[in-house]
């Protein structure tokens, strides 16, 4: 297990094209499993901790943490975004604000190398 | 005439995917099965052709029973419970949305829709300042600026942008795309950004602020801050005037802003710039509703109890109560002992702590599809799709009911059917 890093970083969850068609085909099928279960980053931080595309990460939150492959996004430095699902859903806490609404985006999380 | 015995084209065929409701699919049908979908989205495609209408019979604990069965199970776990909950509804039509709440109402259960983790802070948003809206015909027609802010239809709804917003020729707006101005605010680049003639980025979390000084500017305060939320403030200065200065504009908002910090401020942020930009011109907002009717669910469940989601019939009477009746809470809280889930799939959406005690309560399910939750669910009807083999009616985003008609003979009962058995069968509370 890598060190935990100081890099702190803002998480967002969303809609992916992927998602969105592959959930036809069950959210059991590796379709759906493939499209929900990574991590995008901003390639510069990606660099910064010396990533491979596809390397597989530690993400984490105060609710939970998942480990999945990491692929250079769009996102702004100190930015992650993981689809909708099942593995996002890991790291979501409960906190509504008596709203009703989870915190979906804009979590806390740290970024640990595998 | 049997669709089994001849080939057919069915034209104007509605998709319920999503919020857009899109009315012009094509379908063709031979031998009773879907074999060609012209003009659906990569989404909304798959509700035609990944749905096996085959009629199945409905299980209590993974085992076939017969439907009278099946009924009497779940009349028998909804009856035992002392707190039941009933959540989804955004996948099903509105004569099956209403059946739900009637249940509730003879249950003395909770009552909430998937709005909770969509738009139920825009609904605390409407409650607070109100709706400026328009139909998604009025935005064809007439609209020459368009903002999307925390959305990204290119992913979240296809044809959005080519059937009822960006490209489309209408009477005031000849041109199509080159008559309309359009806006994208943003916490990153999406695949949305790339239509825009102007993205705002904004930080994450910041889009309240980032409103208010659009309001602020819109007064022609002056703001010393060079930048405010991430955007140069000669960006938002820009924006202002465009907006004051359009002849129709619209705002389409999504999750961006009901899911980030702020929640339900933020939108009531934008609900107040916009009704405010009706001193200068005409300016509309449209939440962009996910689900193909849970923008009904929002509509019955008012017209019922008078609130759009989150309500208790417990007392006997409806109560509203976000943070407290809704579904992520009361699991979150274990103040549920048995649920019914109505065509929707909060073991895949939901917090995981939220969606863990699906698993440990007794949970029946209403579903066309398999999904997480019917693998968890202690009994699960296997009912028809509306729009492909039933017919029903859905809202669009925009809050027009659109009549859904089947492409395909109605075999399976329909969600409606199944409701009304339970409500015949349960004790009245």
């Amino acid at each position: 297990m890598g060190a935990v890093l100081n890099g702190h970083f803002t998480l967002i969850t969303g809609r992916t094209l992927e998602q969105g068609k592959s959930l036809h085909e069950g959210k059991d099928s590796e379709a759906y499993r493939s499209a929900t279960a990574l991590v995008e980053m901003n390639p510069e931080d990606m660099a910064h901790l010396e990533l491979e595309d596809g390397q597989a990460v530690r993400v984490r939150t105060s609710a939970g943490q998942v480990e999945v492959p990491v692929r250079a996004g769009t996102v702004p430095p100190g930015l992650l975004f993981i689809p909708m699902g099942p593995v996002a859903n890991v790291l979501i806490g409960i906190e509504t604000k008596s709203t009703g609404m989870p915190p979906f985006k804009g979590l806390a999380a740290e970024v640990v190398p595998r | 005439m049997s669709a089994r015995t001849s080939a057919r084209v069915i034209e104007h065929v509605v998709c319920s995917f999503c919020g857009c409701l899109c009315d012009d699919i094509i379908v063709e049908v031979d031998e009773g099965e879907i074999t060609r979908v012209r003009k659906a989205c990569a989404s909304g495609r798959g509700l035609f052709t990944r749905y096996d209408p085959t009629p199945r019979q409905p299980t209590v604990d993974g085992q076939e029973v017969d439907w009278k069965e099946a009924i009497a199970e779940a009349a028998r776990i909804l009856d035992e419970a002392n707190s039941p909950l009933i959540y989804g509804l955004s996948s099903t039509a509105t004569e099956a949305q209403r059946k739900a709440v009637a249940l509730a109402d003879k249950l003395g259960a909770m009552i909430d829709t998937t709005s909770s983790i969509c738009h139920g802070p825009t609904d605390l948003a409407m409650q607070a300042v109100g709706e400026p809206t328009c139909t998604l015909g009025e935005v064809r027609n007439r609209a020459d600026l368009l903002v999307f802010w925390g959305c990204n239809p290119a992913v979240s709804h296809i044809r959005h942008f080519a059937r009822y917003s960006v490209m489309p020729k209408g009477t005031l707006t000849p041109n199509g795309r080159r008559d309309r101005t359009v806006v994208v605010v943003d916490v990153r680049p999406t695949s949305s950004t790339q239509a825009a003639d102007l993205f705002l980025q904004v930080q994450p979390g910041a889009d309240f602020e980032v409103l208010s000084a659009l309001r602020a500017l819109l007064r022609e305060k002056e703001i010393e801050a060079e930048t405010m939320g991430g955007v140069p403030t000669a960006h938002l200065q820009e924006m202002a005037e465009r907006m004051r200065t359009c002849r129709f504009g619209v705002a389409f908002m999504g999750m961006g802003l009901t899911q980030s910090r702020g929640r339900d401020l933020n939108v009531s942020e934008l609900f107040t710039l916009v009704a405010e930009l009706n001193q200068y011109t005409r300016f509309c907002v449209i939440p962009m509703r996910g689900h193909g009717n849970v923008a009904g669910a929002d509509q019955v469940l008012t017209w019922q109890s008078g609130y759009p989601f989150a309500v208790s019939f417990a007392r006997g009477y409806p109560r509203y109560g976000p943070g407290e009746f809704s579904t992520v809470d009361v699991l979150a809280r274990a103040e549920a002992d048995a649920a019914l889930i109505l065509a929707s799939d909060p073991v895949a959406h939901f917090p995981r702590v939220a969606a863990q005690q699906l698993e440990r309560i007794p949970t029946i399910v209403l579903d066309p599809n398999r999904n997480l939750t019917t693998q968890v669910a202690r009994v699960v009807f296997p009912t028809a799709c509306y729009g492909v083999d039933a017919a029903g009616t859905a809202y669009r985003m925009d809050g027009v009911p659109i009549r859904l008609r089947p492409v395909l003979p109605t075999v399976r009962p329909t969600d409606a059917e199944i409701l009304d058995q339970i409500i015949e069968t349960v004790q009245q509370c």
